[in-house]
């Protein structure tokens, strides 16, 4: 008797598909548990994915180990000093925190007109119009912290712009849509900005994600921006990048320590000096990013687990329901091994199919997750796929436990013999 | 054809034992039409049950077509009975959701025979036993006696050596039975060896011997006249 190779056969794959076809509403109820589960699988790691995508798009600009610094006022009195003073922060903080913590990477400090201090914006003019726009005063190192888009035949501030304390700035894009023509190129011309001709050098894009900045803010060197305002070597906040093994949390505490030092602080006075760590909230925002694509995997595998359970379960009832003609197939030659293979293949077969299937929908349902949330700016859900590892891993885990599962009403069916089957009346 | 010899067969019922065979010497030549008849109890099905491989005997020798029959695992029983034997059931044993072609395949289908091959050959059985034009029926859409033709085309498509039928019209009218019964002796006519476990008088004449069990042993073995079913038909 000749043995073929069982799997690549097609008179086998059509015995399967004959005893599959002809149960509809056995192999649609036994579908639908792994169904449900790989659909929740695809989806939920989709999901994931697209927040995950959503949350490196939102931080795509920033430098996530960075950190923003500013003085408050003292909360304990301290070297003949009474509580609630404000220390100011000065320029040369900034070298001496660079000596001082290694750690630090870049340090720019920042100086603005028209935002924290609660007047109106400076009132820039060209020609015949006006508005009123935030100017920040800048270092060169300030890109290397927070990257800028610059419209093509602009540039950002440079050194020597710092150095001889040029008049020239970087403007915003909504700046320009007010105070220039459509046509007309910004690059060259000059604008009035508190009274001063600045000529401009460069646009910007902002994206909506950085924070407080906003694609109207007009960029000056800091040199100048302190002899147009008169702020001597007062900085109104630090922005301090850390290197990229640094430790943010711990690079932040060594700085506020370093700037009690200097401002004559109480070593343990918490409220001297504010900041906002964004390299914190990033190490949060991977923690719940992790958290949740682990979260997705672990509810996944465990729903598709079940539902091939159910495929077990129901083929187990199936061969006692097939007995009989289990039993008449033994009866006219079929060996145990191929009773066991067919239904071996009976239960992988509508493993597969059903996982195939949810995979489908599961694509179906991201496609539309994802063209619904495609407008929406504030969401942070961007291109939801799942990596194919994932999905091989899913056709493996299914395989393998329709193959497991499958087993035992395999051996069901062959521990059936088939002078038992055939006796029933 | 078959041989046996001194054949015992006991079940264990709980703590008593239940002798059923207890010493069958019986022997079939080739060719031959045999009733085997007894009332229930007598031990006749059993008899069938393990000429067909289904079921083992304790002891005693059997041998079909000059191979010892013996020391048999579930996996070579399978094959012996593909390649040997032909199974006719009182309830037809039919597969429920296969067509009448793809029953009569199945056997075929397990000696590996290809697909275009099983198809003709199934197709040619179907049309010998009269039902060519109800290939593609499943098993509900036919009378039990076609039913029955389908069974039967079954047991001849892995062209056995003989043929075992289990009380093949013990679920069909008299009419129908005779119809069954002379598309059997039509078989037999052709060469095939035939036997027919039967409790059924009319029946057991229309075979050619009649071998008669009480108790778990022979107590009748006689050749009678073939009375033909085509008389009745």
């Amino acid at each position: 008797m000749s043995r073929r190779n069982i799997l690549f056969d097609r008179d086998t794959w059509q015995e399967i598909f004959g005893s599959i076809s002809k149960n509809k509403t056995r192999t649609i109820i036994t579908v639908i548990g792994v169904l449900w589960g790989i659909f929740i699988y695809i989806t939920l790691s989709g999901s994931a994915k697209g927040m995950d995508n959503g949350f490196d798009k939102a931080f795509e600009n920033v430098a996530i180990n960075s950190m923003f610094l500013w003085a408050q006022r003292t909360s304990l009195p301290y070297d003949g000093f009474k509580s609630g003073r404000s220390p100011q922060l000065k320029l040369q903080d900034a070298e001496y925190i660079k000596k001082r913590v290694p750690s630090v990477e870049f340090i720019a400090p920042r100086n603005t007109r028209g935002l924290f201090d609660g007047g109106q914006p400076p009132i820039v003019v060209r020609g015949s119009k006006t508005g009123n726009y935030t100017i920040y005063g800048d270092t060169p190192e300030y890109v290397n912290i927070f990257p800028l888009k610059i419209f093509e035949g602009g540039r950002y501030l440079n050194t020597d712009d710092y150095k001889y304390e040029r008049k020239i700035c970087i403007i915003g894009e909504r700046t320009k849509s007010e105070l220039f023509e459509k046509e007309e190129d910004p690059i060259g011309a000059y604008i009035n900005i508190s009274g001063i001709y600045f000529q401009v050098v460069g646009m910007h894009k902002t994206s909506d994600e950085g924070g407080f900045a906003s694609d109207s803010d007009i960029y000056i060197p800091l040199s100048t921006f302190r002899r147009l305002y008169n702020t001597g070597q007062d900085v109104d906040w630090f922005t301090i990048a850390a290197s990229d093994d640094a430790d943010v949390v711990a690079v932040e505490k060594q700085v506020k320590q370093v700037l009690r030092r200097i401002h004559r602080v109480h070593p343990d006075d918490e409220r001297a000096f504010g900041s906002f760590n964004l390299g914190e909230i990033w190490n949060r925002i991977i923690g719940f990013k992790d958290g949740l694509t682990l979260m997705s995997l672990i509810v996944g595998i465990a729903t598709i687990i079940a539902g091939v359970i159910g495929i077990g379960n129901i083929l187990l009832i199936s061969v006692k329901e097939r007995t009989k003609e289990l039993g008449v197939r033994r009866a006219i030659g079929a060996t145990p091994s191929e009773v066991r293979k067919q239904i071996l293949l009976e239960s992988v077969f509508l493993t597969l199919l059903a996982g195939i299937i949810g995979i489908i929908l599961g694509a179906f349902v991201l496609a539309g997750i994802n063209a619904g949330t495609a407008n929406l700016d504030d969401f942070p859900f961007t291109n939801p796929t799942v990596p194919p590892s994932y999905i091989i891993g899913a056709l493996f885990t299914m395989i393998s436990m329709g193959v497991l599962i499958g087993l035992i009403p395999a051996q069901r069916a062959v521990s059936i013999k088939p002078i038992d089957a055939l006796r029933e009346e | 054809m078959i041989k046996i010899n001194d054949l015992h067969k006991s079940y264990k019922m709980g703590n008593s034992s239940l002798h059923v065979l207890k010493g069958i010497d019986f022997e079939v030549a080739e060719g031959e039409l045999v009733a085997i008849m007894g009332s229930s109890g007598s031990g006749k099905s059993t008899l069938l049950n393990i000429i067909g491989m289904l079921d083992i005997a304790n002891s005693g020798v059997y041998e079909l077509d000059e191979v010892p029959i013996k020391d048999l695992d579930e996996t070579k029983a399978a094959q012996y009975r593909n390649k040997f034997l032909g199974f006719v059931f009182q309830s037809f044993n039919l597969i429920n959701y296969k067509s009448a072609l793809e029953n009569v395949a199945l056997p075929l289908y397990y000696q590996g025979i290809k697909r275009k091959e099983r198809q003709q050959k199934s197709l040619d059985y179907l049309e010998k036993v009269g039902l060519k034009d109800w290939a593609t029926h499943l098993p509900n859409e036919l009378s039990g006696g076609q039913k029955q033709r389908v069974a039967i085309a079954r047991a001849l498509a892995s062209q056995p050596k003989v043929l075992l039928a289990d009380e093949p019209t013990g679920a069909l009218d008299t009419t129908t039975s005779y119809e069954v019964m002379d598309l059997i002796q039509k078989i037999n006519e052709e060469g095939k060896t035939i036997l027919v476990v039967t409790h059924e008088h009319d029946i057991a004449k229309m075979c050619k011997r009649i071998v008669t069990l009480k108790d778990g042993v022979i107590v009748q073995d006689k050749k009678v006249n073939q009375e033909l079913a085509s008389k009745y038909v």
